[in-house]
């Protein structure tokens, strides 16, 4: 029994679980270990290779997690992802060349969701972008940190400097119950007039002590629910999660029902959603590139881009939701009729909607919801219809929203 | 009665001539929550290691592997609703297919559960 030879490249036959996940890093080298390693090996972690480190794909089962994190409170380890600072006289304009955001309008304590176009307007990655006041914090993937290091090196003045927190690990504390959780921890604001960790807005963050330990939390996830990533120091990463992991409303989640959590909220996953040959506007994420850059341009790609803004983009990114049980995977043919429209980026069985859900491009004369179309898996042709993205409805925390 | 193993993971129950296939607890625990299981048509002739069934996880689709030669007699209607017997019950109730054996001397390439026991310890 092996993984089908549609899809996905498997590395190692007996990581059945995980090849969705595993990303083009294919370099044979012997995967690192990070800060929580033991500690998710003590938890019933099994551990697989992912974006070159050791990472726990599940504890309990993927459905299990995933349900957990959807009523009640998910701890994910995602030190794997790369945390970088950037900072120097003209950092704004430095990171504005590469990056599409208004970062001039970015208030300190506050985040946006980016990208790293190339110059065609290609997508090197996607990431997220924090003013901490004198200096920008980013969170990029995993599996593309070291091109994005080399990338920014290469393309920022002498002048700034870029810092990789690669003694740093990164949790994410993700479900309704997360903010709850949090607040009882006893945080105390770094700075006097900071707010408390559970007033904080989504896409705020600000500066905390644990028991006189730094943490940088900010109100952002990957799953579509209200919750925190919270960037840590290494040597204070296990007694946090433990102390985390206390909390009866906490369990930890494997990346498994990461993939499957980001999946239902429509959240795009780089290296399979995303790649160079993506721009921002066939993915559905024309919202990253903020107004006044618009008017402006003065990004990687924008005599592309622009235009695509103005005209529309052939081909989009679009939800797509199957009857049945069979799941479409990543690769598979979308059919209207018997015309070729496009493929599956991203698909699985959705343990919230109890379906199989895919995301992928599909020219965008069939990219309205509601459009019938059909996906080839394994000669079948399952049926599959538009729908808008996400599947599951975001529970982000706005404040001044009813809680 | 008797049960023979491959080194892919699947279990086979010969009987006569017939044999019942299903993956193994080892297997089903590696591949985590089964949401669908894509059994072959009955009547749907095999040669030992063709891919025969398809068991959807979670995360991944993997192919099952028919372990000796031989022609589908019956297949597990059970699992069109509940394929999560493969994952609750691998042994017995959530197994795939039968299949009427073409050739018994292919058994002899096959381990037994003691050698298997001792194959999976090692992975």
């Amino acid at each position: 029994m092996y993984p089908c030879a549609e899809g996905v490249p498997v590395t190692d036959p007996d990581i059945l679980l995980s090849p969705n996940i595993l990303q083009d890093d294919e370099d044979a080298q012997v995967p690192l270990t990070l800060p929580l390693d033991a500690w998710h090996r003590a938890a019933g972690g099994r551990m697989v290779e992912f974006a070159g480190y050791w990472m726990p794909v599940q504890y309990e089962g993927i459905i299990a997690e995933h349900l957990w994190t959807r009523t009640s409170a998910g701890l994910f380890d995602v030190s794997h992802m790369g945390q970088l600072e950037v900072s120097g006289e003209g950092a704004v304009a430095a990171l504005e060349a590469l990056l599409p955001a208004d970062l001039a309008g970015l208030q300190p304590g506050r985040l946006r969701y980016s990208l790293l176009l190339d110059e065609n307007g290609g997508i090197l990655d996607d990431l997220m972008v924090t003013s901490r006041g004198d200096h920008y914090f980013l969170v990029v993937n995993g599996a593309t940190k070291w091109d994005d290091i080399a990338h920014l090196r290469e393309h920022l003045p002498d002048a700034i400097t870029l810092n990789h927190l690669d003694e740093h690990g990164l949790l994410a504390l993700q479900g309704p119950k997360a903010a709850a959780v949090l607040d009882a921890m006893g945080l105390e604001p770094a700075f006097a007039g900071m707010v408390a960790v559970d007033e904080l807005g989504f896409m705020q963050a600000a500066a905390y002590f644990w028991q006189g330990r730094p943490l940088g939390i900010s109100r952002s996830g990957y799953t579509g629910e209200d919750g925190f990533e919270i960037s840590v120091r290494g040597e204070d990463i296990a007694a946090l999660a433990d102390a985390l992991c206390a909390a009866p409303e906490v369990k930890p989640i494997g990346l498994g029902a990461r993939d499957s959590l980001r999946l239902e909220a429509g959240l795009p996953l780089y290296g399979h959603d995303l790649s160079p040959e993506t721009d921002p506007v066939k993915a559905g994420l024309s919202f990253a590139i903020n107004k006044r850059r618009r008017s402006e341009g003065g990004f990687p790609g924008d005599g592309v881009i622009l235009p695509l803004l103005a005209d529309g983009a052939p081909v989009q990114r679009v939800g797509l939701a199957l009857t049945g049980r069979m799941a479409a995977r990543e690769g598979s043919k979308i059919y209207a009729a018997d015309q070729l429209v496009g493929h599956v980026t991203s698909g699985g069985f959705s343990p919230s909607i109890n379906h199989p859900i895919a995301m992928g491009y599909v020219a965008t004369a069939q990219a309205e919801p509601g459009t019938a179309l059909e996906i080839d898996v394994r000669g079948k042709r399952l049926a599959a219809q538009v729908v808008a993205l996400p599947f599951v409805p975001h529970r982000y925390f706005r404040k001044g929203a009813p809680r | 009665m008797s049960r023979y193993f491959t080194k892919e993971h699947e279990w086979i129950e010969i009987e006569g001539d017939v044999g019942t296939v299903g993956i193994s607890d080892y297997a089903q625990s590696q591949l985590g929550d089964i949401t669908f299981v894509e059994l072959p048509a009955v009547g749907a002739a095999f040669k030992q290691g063709d891919a025969a069934a398809v068991v959807d996880s979670v995360k991944a689709a993997s192919d099952v592997y028919v372990p000796v030669a031989g022609s589908v007699t019956e297949t597990n209607e059970a699992l069109e609703d509940q394929p999560e017997l493969v994952n609750t019950d691998p042994d017995t109730g959530g197994w795939l297919f039968r299949i009427k054996l073409a050739d018994l001397g292919e058994l002899s390439v096959l381990m037994d559960e003691a050698t298997y026991k001792a194959y999976i310890a090692e992975l």
